[in-house]
């Protein structure tokens, strides 16, 4: 999709799908599916932060979870440097694993409680064979050094630390494999607002040191601004919209985008916000609407009978931002087809001023 | 596995704080140095071992003395030195028989809760099927069909019946772990199988099972004086506790001592046992290990419980 | 001028565990004015939290509040109140919204018969009487097809739903004062967006005061008209939210602000607070920030800090309050990051 011109992407993400079965009845017999993603496509250049926003149900983290293959993809394709994910043997894919690592959520659960902090920092050393003895234990302590914690926390345990710093565990677990590419899962959601801060710092300038590519899952939208290069929106399984993370915030078309970004709060008292209010809640995955899956809560001036009707594909509105909206110029859905789809209003731009400094 | 320092000993200052803990560990680690030491201590102060039939008349059924504390039994074999080897024979077989029944149950358990699907739906099914037998009856039978057996086969029979409790306690344990984040770390670092069930699943499901191994060892060695006491446990003249109180048995109602002292050792045993069991549940409760998902009481309980700063 | 609803003197609430004395509020005084939004800001460990709970009365041991500790509302001393009346002044008079709506409502009765039950437990009327004051509640926050809604149960609700019902009862006995601890940190940012819009709403309507607990500055700038922050068990900073947020006085405050990334303000590196919260039994000497603070000095390791008058109800425990020339000496701050 989008590609700087002389890279070629590290990750490759195209039609990427994933339905869950509803299981009903006695004899569990599938009573539909919940789309929980629905045809995904994106890259992932290295050295770069790409973020993948949304909220709950959106499928951001279910897409984060097939590239690492911690679920199996219902359709589509993960190619990683040239390699297809999906296609490989348990054996394969055990020793790609190195170069495609995860950081999770919840710091409280996502360390073994019965396991010191150097052994759950070693275990990617043993298992791909990096290290052994006392060159592990030096790697260990050079890692936790790097993350910025002592040298000597290497015989604690989880529970002797702070959430900000079991993520920092977290991510010397993940980098002693010396992986190119890490999915954070929502990595900071969970702390703190300085510790958020601290943690953000430390990504950032392990990115810069190891040339790391990230993908960023995350929900909280100043954060996403803030570290990532390129921004992908999704809802209900979709990506709506897809750009740099400059354009995006400056220039939100996906009315969905607009009403997210308009509903962040902002610690000025003095700005005034036009808010763009949703009405209702998020519809379920299991019965997404028809057409546009957003269009029933859509705000946009020109929303009519097509946009129920027509898919919005995901358009490459002026040079590296993708939207999914026919409504916003310029679309390559002809207004004939729109027409014949029912529509009555031809697009317009829209774009809702959302932040007045006084 | 091992805690820090620190970790273990608030855990032994939060054990020994439990109601009737403190007596419990006591009388257990009496209980351990008299079945280690105490027969061959018995032995060479007596001079005479637990099955010796001293050949004196007036010492048979002798009441309660100062050569023999316990009185002597309807054969004049001392009763101290047979009740302190029955705490060895006893010690021995509960342990042993719970070492067996974990192991076999721990593994079942594990594999079933992480395999899920079919594999699971089969191996519960069977052990469904185990569980419908009464072990008590099942044991009686099948003793009773060999006689008096050695100790070995008693053994692995008490041990081979009672491991269906402890698989289903590991395969919830193991099936509620399979979710945690931490697995999947795991399986993202690209841990096999085996590994992530050996290293990550086992240690953290292990806590009940410590507890119902406590409580089984009690319950063990009431199973084995049941059965010895229904003269389908140990061989004659085995001094196990319930064959000393069998023996018993047959006297006139006038030799108490030889019903007494078995009976006690039996009943503080297992009291023992049971009050430690129930003292370990409570303090290796999860709270330790799980935030509360209530954020007003987790912040609450974080700050009653401090974690250190870095 | 008219005596304030709440007024909290010197709360203190300490839980005794083995691991010592933990001082999670410790010496808390502010007040809160009929019709008010006061926000409480601070981060984990800093015993906002508790003071929700102490204010409700609901600590339980090994916590207490300690004798010395007021709270007067609405001309009531709660602090030392017996049970009974308290049970009669909670859900009534003084509410309180949770932070997880899920854990909040019992999953096996219908919304709709939660909502009653708390006009039932206050003996404001019949079975039916409640139960259509319930309905009616559902439709004043905005649920639609409020009658049918009603009958559902917990889990059928989406998250924002749910929110709504517990803000439904608590404030259907129409109480004086709601306090809310982290009411939308658990939902999506267009679902807050409606929740925040709600109270705002129903604070118009209803005239109710309302202490807002959160950690979210944004939250707080765009609801409250005070702010409180919390730190180190005691309140570090109180003012009016403009002035709070133009003018941050305290250390703390200032590193909050800068630690936040904000949508549209672009900067290479976040500035961070370096170091981490103290425990609460172990709250450093003198100043608790000052281990932390990249303006500290020596006075301020062995003196605490009172609370200073900075000027127009704006507070600050902070030292530079009185010698603010040291504010141009920046330097790294005590601790090891």
């Amino acid at each position: 999709m989008t590609a700087a011109p002389s890279k070629s992407p590290l990750l490759s993400v195209r039609g990427l799908v994933k339905h869950f079965p509803i299981k009903k009845g006695l004899f569990g017999k599938p009573a539909g599916q919940v789309r929980a993603v629905d045809n995904v496509s994106f890259d992932v250049m290295p050295a770069e932060t790409l973020g993948l926003v949304g909220e709950s149900g959106c499928g951001k983290s279910t897409t984060g979870r097939m590239i690492l293959r911690l679920i199996e993809p219902t359709a589509g394709s993960v190619e990683f440097d040239g390699i297809n994910l999906v296609s490989l043997d348990a054996g394969a894919m055990r020793k790609l694993r190195r170069r495609i690592q995860v950081i999770f959520q919840d710091p409280f659960s996502s360390l073994n409680p019965r396991m010191s902090v150097g052994a759950i920092i070693r275990e990617g050393l043993t298992i791909h064979k990096i290290a052994e003895g006392a060159a592990a234990d030096a790697r260990v302590r050079q890692l936790l050094d790097e993350v910025g914690l002592r040298s000597e926390y290497v015989s604690r345990y989880p529970h002797e630390f702070s959430g900000g710093q079991r993520q920092r565990i977290g991510i010397a677990r993940a980098l002693a494999v010396e992986p190119q590419f890490i999915v954070c899962d929502e990595p900071v959601s969970a702390l703190d607002v300085s510790v958020q801060a601290q943690v953000i710092n430390l990504m950032q300038d392990l990115q810069r040191d190891r040339g790391l590519a990230y993908l960023f899952i995350a929900h909280d939208l100043s954060v996403v601004e803030h570290i990532a290069d390129r921004v992908a929106v999704m809802y209900l399984g979709k990506i709506v919209e897809l750009a740099t993370s400059a354009d995006l915030y400056r220039e939100p078309l996906m009315p969905y985008t607009q009403a997210l970004l308009s509903a962040v709060p902002v610690p000025d008292p003095t700005v005034k916000k036009s808010r763009v209010v949703l009405k209702g809640d998020v519809p379920s995955p299991a019965n997404p609407p028809s057409g546009c899956v957003f269009h029933p809560r859509c705000q946009h001036p020109a929303k009519d009978a097509a946009c129920a009707e027509i898919v919005p594909p995901l358009e490459e509105k002026s040079p590296g931002h993708w939207v999914a909206c026919i409504k916003q110029p310029p679309t390559g859905v002809d207004w004939s087809v729109q027409k014949a789809a029912g529509a009555t209003n031809p697009p317009t731009r829209y774009l809702p001023v959302i932040e007045t400094p006084t | 596995m091992a805690d820090t320092t620190t970790a273990s000993r608030s855990f032994v200052r939060r054990l020994l704080r439990q109601p009737g803990a403190r007596w419990s560990v006591i009388a257990i680690a009496l209980l351990v140095v008299v079945a280690v030491f105490g027969p061959s201590v018995l032995r060479h102060i007596q001079g005479y071992g637990p099955n010796d039939q001293l050949q004196i008349v007036q010492l048979k059924n002798a009441p309660p003395s100062w050569a023999h504390p316990f009185g002597t039994d309807r054969l004049g074999r001392d009763l101290l030195s047979r009740v302190v080897t029955g705490a060895q024979i006893s010690l021995a077989i509960s342990v042993v028989a719970v070492a067996l029944s974990i192991t076999v149950g721990t593994a079942y358990g594990l594999v079933s809760g992480y395999a899920g699907g079919w594999v699971d739906a089969v191996m519960m099914r069977i052990l469904d099927g185990f569980l419908a037998i009464p072990r008590v009856l099942l044991l009686i039978a099948l003793a009773t069909m060999a006689d008096r057996m050695p100790l070995w086969k008693l053994v692995l029979l008490i041990g081979g019946t009672g491991w269906f409790g402890v698989s289903r306690l590991i395969r919830a344990e193991t099936i509620v772990l399979r979710r945690s984040t931490f697995i999947e770390s795991a399986h993202a670092l690209g841990a096999s199988m085996t590994r992530t069930m050996w290293r990550h699943v086992l240690p953290n499901v292990l806590t009940p099972v410590i507890v119902f191994a406590t409580l089984s060892v009690g319950n063990v060695i009431l199973l084995e004086s049941g059965l010895s006491y229904l003269g389908a446990g140990t061989k004659i003249p085995t001094a196990s506790w319930g064959a000393i109180f069998n023996d018993g048995m047959g006297s006139a109602g006038d030799v108490w001592w030889v019903l007494l002292f078995p009976g006690l050792a039996i009943l503080i045993t297992v009291l023992a046992f049971n009050v430690l069991g129930d003292a370990l549940r409570d303090v290796l409760d999860p709270r330790h290990l799980h935030a509360s998902h209530t954020p007003q009481i987790a912040e609450a309980a974080t700050s009653a419980t401090p974690e250190k700063n870095g | 001028m008219a005596d304030p609803l709440l007024s909290v003197r010197d709360l203190r609430t300490f839980f005794y565990t083995e691991n010592g004395v933990a001082r999670s509020v410790d010496g808390v005084s502010f007040d809160i004015s009929a019709g008010e939004t006061v926000g409480l800001v601070g981060e984990s460990g800093c015993g906002k939290s508790v003071t929700a709970l102490s204010l409700m009365r609901l600590i339980r041991p090994p916590g207490r509040i300690e004798p010395g500790s007021q709270i007067k509302f609405d001309g009531l001393d709660i602090a030392a109140l017996d049970e009974k009346s308290m049970r009669e002044i909670r859900g009534a008079r003084l509410a309180m919204v949770f932070q997880e709506p899920m854990t909040a409502l019992n999953p096996v009765f219908t919304v709709g018969d939660q909502i009653a039950e708390v006009v039932r437990v206050h003996h404001a009327g019949s079975k039916k009487e409640a139960w259509d004051r319930a309905v009616k509640m559902l439709e004043t926050v905005g649920i639609p097809s409020p009658a049918q809604r009603a009958n559902e149960y917990p889990h059928q609700l989406s998250g924002g739903m749910r929110q709504r019902v517990v803000i439904a009862m608590a404030l259907i006995m129409n109480p004086a004062l709601v306090i809310a601890d982290e009411p939308t940190t658990a939902l999506d940012v267009t679902i807050q967006a409606q929740i925040l819009e709600l109270l705002r709403d129903l604070q118009q309507k209803f005239g109710t005061s309302i202490l807002l607990i959160t950690h979210d500055l944004g939250v707080v700038a765009e609801t409250a008209s005070r702010v409180i922050v919390m730190y180190g068990g005691e309140i570090v900073e109180e003012a009016p939210v403009s002035d709070l947020f133009a003018r941050a006085h305290h250390p703390y405050t200032e590193g909050l602000l800068n630690a936040m990334p904000q949508v549209g303000h672009e900067r290479e590196r976040l500035e961070t607070i370096p170091g981490s919260v103290p425990p609460p039994t172990k709250w450093p000497q003198g100043c608790r920030f000052h281990d932390r603070c990249p303006y500290a000095w020596d006075r301020c390791a062995t003196e605490h800090p009172p609370l200073y008058q900075i000027g127009g109800g704006h507070v600050s425990r902070c030292h530079l309050a009185v010698e603010p020339e040291r504010r141009a000496q920046k330097h790294e701050p005590m601790v090891v990051a």
